[in-house]
């Protein structure tokens, strides 16, 4: 349909090495995005999840003879906002097409999708790879079609059974362009798309109810050559088996081209139990759609100054975020990463970070917070500990009420049993000791102790780290490492 | 523009509609008929004009996102040949 260009330099470290050379593998991704709305996207049946079989299904729906489609204006608006939040180009005329096929899931005999000419044309999405390189990834185009319904096979020895309530759900379907060489890439551009579109609030993302599902285009070439012929993986549920299916898939395209074979572009399925992908024959003779404009529906137009409302009304996207972060709190490029990949967790870092040490906040979310709840298999938006309370817990420390060490302990005490940080401390005694005189004693019988070694302390200054520790088990803890290090330099002679 | 027999029966399998050999036959010389009278369109200079999507004025009708349909599982299945506990049951089709 479209020129294909390639966009990047071939890169060795990506290379997949086979019996003849190097190979390359080239990657474009189709993803299914479910459009967040109440109602789908011709029809007012509900979009909810999980209701009984053909209980959100309408008349038209159904496709009963005379039914006529209405477009639902909230999926458009949504469809606009994630081109904007993809920066990409809005066509403010766009056309509804007809693609035919039949499939016992899909009533009409026809999906209403858009061909020609889309809502969204051209964008990009960038990519940040663990290893620190940048990617950008072109977008081709988003469109909005129907969803068809769900047939389950498991239920009767020779029926499949159909149920109708996603049959008219809107998607938006999402096409990069082929800029992706790896299975990284790829599975890092899946979690870019789907964390852009829950900051939008899109699309939920949740690939385990089949909200966003991903269709991969590989092929392979010599490193720089021409490009291949491809094969489509349909239906991807999860970014795990996107990277799986890439791998299998590749192999088995160099298998055949080092036998001096040729690659049949055809559509393939991913077996997610046995890791490898088989061809999906039932689809080959379906290909030709005999695409047409929907006579039921005018072409789909809206004014510039909708799509400069949205865009004024735009949240702020991860990438921004991320820079923000690194620019007016000296977060770490790291760091900052972690706190934007979900928007629940800039929020719960951002409260805690509000007229605070930002970089301070940063280290307690991330290390001990988000540490914690991922050992526990929790998220952030059920976290035993507030981000008022963890609040709570960096003011004591910053106005010096107690030590780093104590802080821990503290927060041990709010994450198992709740309650007021500032409480706890008065409550249990475990504000840290300022008071001169009571470390002066602590400070004293240590070095009464440990002659030998305060002698080397003045030889090696290193060694003046063993004698603060020691002071603080002593004090369990409560002392203020600062004042007792001033002091046993004082005491030695050091400085 | 003309259709021959093949693409005939290739169009037919593709819509689901069973037409046996006779039929494409005649159905072959019917739509070349058909095709014929509807190419005198081609007398006409369209260059630069937009194709036309409705005879009246008038722009798409958009509907407020909200749940006002559905909800009667019963009657989307009353009219199916065969269907069990609210669903629709077909010949197995699996991949």
């Amino acid at each position: 349909m479209t020129l294909l260009v390639d966009t990047r330099t071939p890169d060795p470290k990506k290379f997949i090495k086979g019996a003849t050379g190097d190979w390359e593998i080239v990657i474009g991704m189709e993803v299914h995005a479910q459009v967040t709305s109440e109602a789908k996207l011709f029809s007012g049946a509900s979009t909810s999840f999980g209701s009984d079989p053909n209980n959100n299904v309408s008349l038209v729906d159904a496709a009963m003879p005379g039914m006529l489609p209405v477009i639902n204006e909230e999926c458009v608006r949504q469809a606009i906002k994630t081109g904007l939040g993809l920066k990409a180009e809005i066509n403010l005329k766009s056309v509804f097409d007809r693609k035919n096929y039949f499939y016992p899931d899909l009533p009409q005999g026809y999906q209403i999708s858009q061909f020609k000419q889309p809502i969204v044309g051209e964008g990009i999405i960038h990519l940040d790879m663990k290893s620190g390189e940048q990617v950008e990834v072109g977008v081709e185009r988003l469109h909005l079609e129907q969803d068809a319904g769900k047939s389950l096979h498991d239920q009767h020895p020779t029926m499949s059974f159909v149920d109708l309530n996603r049959s008219g759900v809107a998607l938006m379907e999402i096409v990069s362009k082929p800029d992706i060489r790896c299975a990284d890439e790829a599975k890092a551009y899946l979690t870019k798309l789907r964390t852009i579109l829950r900051y939008l609030g899109t699309c939920d993302g949740n690939m385990d109810q089949g909200s966003m599902r991903a269709d991969v285009n590989v092929s392979v070439r010599k490193p720089g050559g021409e490009f291949g012929t491809r094969c489509e993986i349909k239906n991807v549920n999860s970014i795990r088996f996107v990277g799986q299916a890439i791998e299998y898939e590749a192999r088995r395209q160099i298998g055949i081209l080092e036998d001096g074979g040729e690659i049949d572009q055809e559509t393939r399925l991913f077996d997610s139990v046995k890791g490898e992908t088989r061809s999906m024959r039932s689809k080959e003779e379906a290909h030709d759609y005999r695409y047409f404009p929907d006579p039921d529906l005018l072409p789909l137009e809206f004014t510039q100054a909708l799509v400069d409302e949205m865009a004024a009304d735009l949240p702020e996207l991860p990438d921004e975020k991320k820079a923000r972060y690194i620019k007016d709190f000296g977060l770490t490029p790291y760091d900052a990463d972690i706190l934007v990949a979900e928007r629940v967790s800039c929020d719960f870092f951002e409260e805690v970070a509000k007229g605070r040490d930002a970089k301070l906040a940063a280290n307690w979310v991330i290390n001990d917070t988000f540490g914690r709840l991922n050992k526990e298999g929790l998220d952030v938006t059920s976290s035993p500990i507030s981000s008022e309370q963890l609040g709570k817990i960096i003011d004591l420390i910053k106005a010096g009420t107690i030590s780093g060490k104590i802080a821990k302990d503290l927060f041990e005490i709010v994450w198992t049993e709740g309650g007021d940080p500032a409480q706890i401390v008065e409550d249990r005694g475990m504000k840290q000791v300022t008071d001169l005189g009571a470390i002066e004693g602590i400070v004293d019988e240590i070095l009464a102790n440990n002659t030998d070694k305060a002698e080397q302390a003045k030889e090696k200054p290193g060694m003046l780290g063993w004698f603060v520790g020691q002071v603080m088990k002593a004090s369990k803890g409560k002392a203020n490492p600062q004042a007792v290090s001033d002091m046993l330099k004082a005491k030695i002679g050091l400085e | 523009m003309s259709v021959d027999l093949n693409t005939v029966k290739r169009v037919a399998g593709l819509a689901r509609i069973k037409v046996d050999d006779a039929q494409a036959e005649k159905m072959t010389g019917e739509l070349n008929t058909i095709l014929g009278f509807v190419e005198q369109l081609d007398e006409v200079n369209v260059d630069g004009v937009e194709p036309m999507t409705s005879v009246v004025e008038t722009t798409m009708k958009k509907r407020a996102d909200g749940q006002s349909d559905g909800g009667y599982a019963d009657k989307i299945v009353s009219n199916a040949p065969v269907h069990e506990d609210n669903f629709f049951t077909v010949p197995k089709v699996v991949e």
